[in-house]
């Protein structure tokens, strides 16, 4: 069950109480997110949504240890995130979050196997069980016959689901996705929102994403819309997240 | 190990730049390699003069004479052990341009005061035996093709005429850096052909001596012996005497040296201007590496890293083919005593490979580890 008023239970597996961002740009301070709460629980999908500059990314940014907030906290599996060093909080990504971006920024170099073995490099999975695990990600992303194409013998669809095979491979607690179908064809959006939606209904992922497109958002449990740095709860969605992208 | 794939495949992502920058290296430490083997031809010698030999020559200079009866006088003095002398000869072997150092020397004590020079004894006996004989170095006589038992005549300069030798013998340093492009024959042969003024007079004295740490008491021993005398002396370690040898070329240290930094600096500034790019072009790869949990010490060592490849492949490339040069013989035709690349300046060439590498990859390499994902991504 995902909530916005700061009402969310124990079980919350991510919590955010009163957080806000403020940029300062030219000695002027621009207000980003403003008091804002969330909880989300395991297996929830979520979408954000929102008008450009509205603070979606940043969000998404603040969840996922990339930015500090400057007001705030952010608690995910009973880890205070945002009182962790710049190296814990390193580590703390490595082990809970998976990351699919809109521009998939795969590394060109790294044949897809590779790409996909990045984050297991750091754990202590010897060769063969992280060859075992990059398989089992690139089968469940449906691209088993391509692990040894590089980036540029991929398609934009192909190339994402690398991404999210990259994102699932070691197993995070929750994916954040940031437009991962905006550089996409409708045909391929498509499939990775059902991809989407088979780790989250398959694989009881939590999924956090933010798209522009109101008919990729109908496929999450919930969208929130962001307005003016606070966001607003527009609905459940229930009945498109089992239906097909329209 | 594991994070061998990624540095590797980084390294050849831009071929062309990755082949120029590795040429770069190449070039300046195949450069450093040949300038390490000449300072090593003019150096050498005093590097390896023995610790426990004295030169004496004449106060004045080395081009005046000493009378041979300071001889027993030097040896009576305690702590010396032996002694010879020689006489520098300047003769011209068919052209002025094949120079080769030449002495008269004292055949009786020659290989008791030097013996890392080797030579068979058969040889040697017939050496002495004959008046008319010498003894080439086995860099002087492979380069003119000498074999023992050849005739070489050679024009006397400043005694005029032509001298015939017989090549008795061929003698080897033991050392690698011994200069094995000396040309002796007996002084006796020498002394019966100079004016009567000359006569019983040698150019220098080499004392060797029982113990090094004696030199300075001996060194003033000698001196003070025959001061006030029409033939004051002047002695010196052969170091010394070598170092004051080699200044007569010019400070060929400090050019070589000079010359090396201006490369090396070149060089910094070419791959560090390299490696920044090749940064800056894999800012969102990076911001990538640290948002799936790559720490930024990982990401400032990964770069380092690929500095540091890059410049110990060139490096070693460049040292190699210097490696190969010096093995494929001195192109001056033996004029230098010696040409070889040392171990020393191998290693001396990989540390500074290893610390231009370094240098070069350090700014980019901070700018890495100071990126912020979030900036990082905004921008791809």
């Amino acid at each position: 069950m995902v909530r916005v008023d700061g009402s969310g239970g124990s079980n919350s597996l991510i919590k955010a109480r009163g957080l806000g961002k403020t940029y300062s740009r030219g000695g002027e301070q621009i207000p980003v997110l403003q008091a804002l709460n969330l909880d989300v629980e395991q297996g929830d999908f979520v979408a954000f949504m929102g008008p450009s500059g509205s603070g979606k990314t940043t969000l998404l940014n603040l969840l996922g240890g990339l930015d500090v907030p400057s007001a705030g906290s952010i608690t995910v599996a009973g880890d205070e995130i945002t009182s962790m060093s710049r190296s814990k909080l390193t580590q703390w990504r490595a082990r809970h979050v998976g990351f699919i971006f809109q521009m998939y920024n795969l590394i060109p170099v790294l044949t897809a196997f590779q790409n996909v073995e990045l984050p297991l490099l750091l754990t202590s999975l010897s060769k063969v069980q992280r060859r075992q695990h990059v398989e089992t990600a690139l089968g469940v992303v449906g691209l088993s016959d391509r692990m040894h194409h590089f980036p540029r013998q991929l398609s934009g669809g192909q190339e994402q689901r690398v991404t999210i095979a990259r994102a699932i491979v070691s197993d995070p607690t929750f994916l954040l996705c940031d437009e991962p179908t905006g550089d996409l064809d409708r045909k391929s959006a498509d499939e990775i929102m059902a991809l989407l939606l088979t780790l989250v209904k398959g694989h009881k992922k939590t999924v956090l994403m933010v798209t522009h497109d109101p008919v990729v958002a109908a496929r999450a449990d919930m969208t929130l819309h962001l307005e003016k740095g606070v966001l607003v709860e527009a609905g459940r969605t229930q009945p498109a997240a089992s239906g097909g992208v329209r | 190990m594991k994070f061998l794939g990624l540095i590797r495949a980084n390294l050849f992502r831009k071929k062309i730049r990755f082949v120029l920058t590795i040429g770069s290296f190449a070039v300046a430490l195949f450069l450093f390699g040949v300038l390490a083997v000449v300072r090593g031809a003019f150096s050498g010698g005093v590097d390896i003069a023995g610790a426990d030999r004295l030169v004496v020559i004449n106060r004045t200079s080395i081009i005046q004479p000493l009378p041979l009866a300071y001889a027993d006088k030097i040896r009576r003095i305690p702590g010396v052990k032996e002694l010879t002398y020689a006489n520098w000869f300047g003769g011209v072997y068919q052209d002025e341009k094949n120079f080769f150092p030449q002495f008269a020397i004292d055949v009786d004590n020659q290989r008791r005061v030097y013996p890392e020079f080797a030579i068979s004894e058969e040889q040697w006996q017939n050496f002495v035996k004959d008046r008319q004989g010498a003894i080439a170095g086995a860099a002087t006589a492979k380069r003119f093709g000498w074999k023992v038992g050849d005739r070489i005549p050679i024009k006397g300069t400043f005694l005029g005429g032509v001298w015939e030798f017989n090549l008795d013998g061929i003698y080897h340093g033991t050392r690698q850096a011994d200069d094995e492009t000396q040309f002796w024959f007996q002084w006796k042969r020498l002394d019966e052909q100079v004016p009567d003024r000359l006569k019983s007079h040698v150019g220098w004295y080499t004392v060797k001596l029982d113990h090094p740490d004696d030199s300075l008491r001996i060194s003033k021993a000698i001196d003070e012996g025959f001061a006030n005398s029409p033939f004051e002396t002047h002695t010196d370690t052969e170091k010394a005497f070598a170092a004051g040898w080699v200044k007569q070329f010019g400070n060929i240290q400090f050019l070589i040296m000079a010359i090396g930094a201006v490369v090396f600096f070149t060089l910094l500034l070419v791959t560090g201007n390299t490696m920044a790019i090749a940064v800056r072009e894999r800012t969102g790869e990076l911001a990538v590496l640290k948002a799936v949990g790559y720490s930024d010490r990982f990401v400032l060592l990964f770069v380092i890293c690929e500095s540091l490849l890059i410049a110990l492949i060139g490096g070693s490339l460049g040292l190699g083919m210097a490696k190969l040069f010096t093995l494929g013989g001195d192109p001056t035709k033996g004029l230098l005593p010696f040409f070889f690349l040392p171990g020393s300046a191998v290693l001396a060439g990989l540390a500074v490979t290893l610390l231009v590498g370094a240098a070069s990859g350090i700014i980019p390499a901070i700018g890495a580890m100071r990126l912020r994902v979030v900036d990082a991504l905004r921008r791809v």
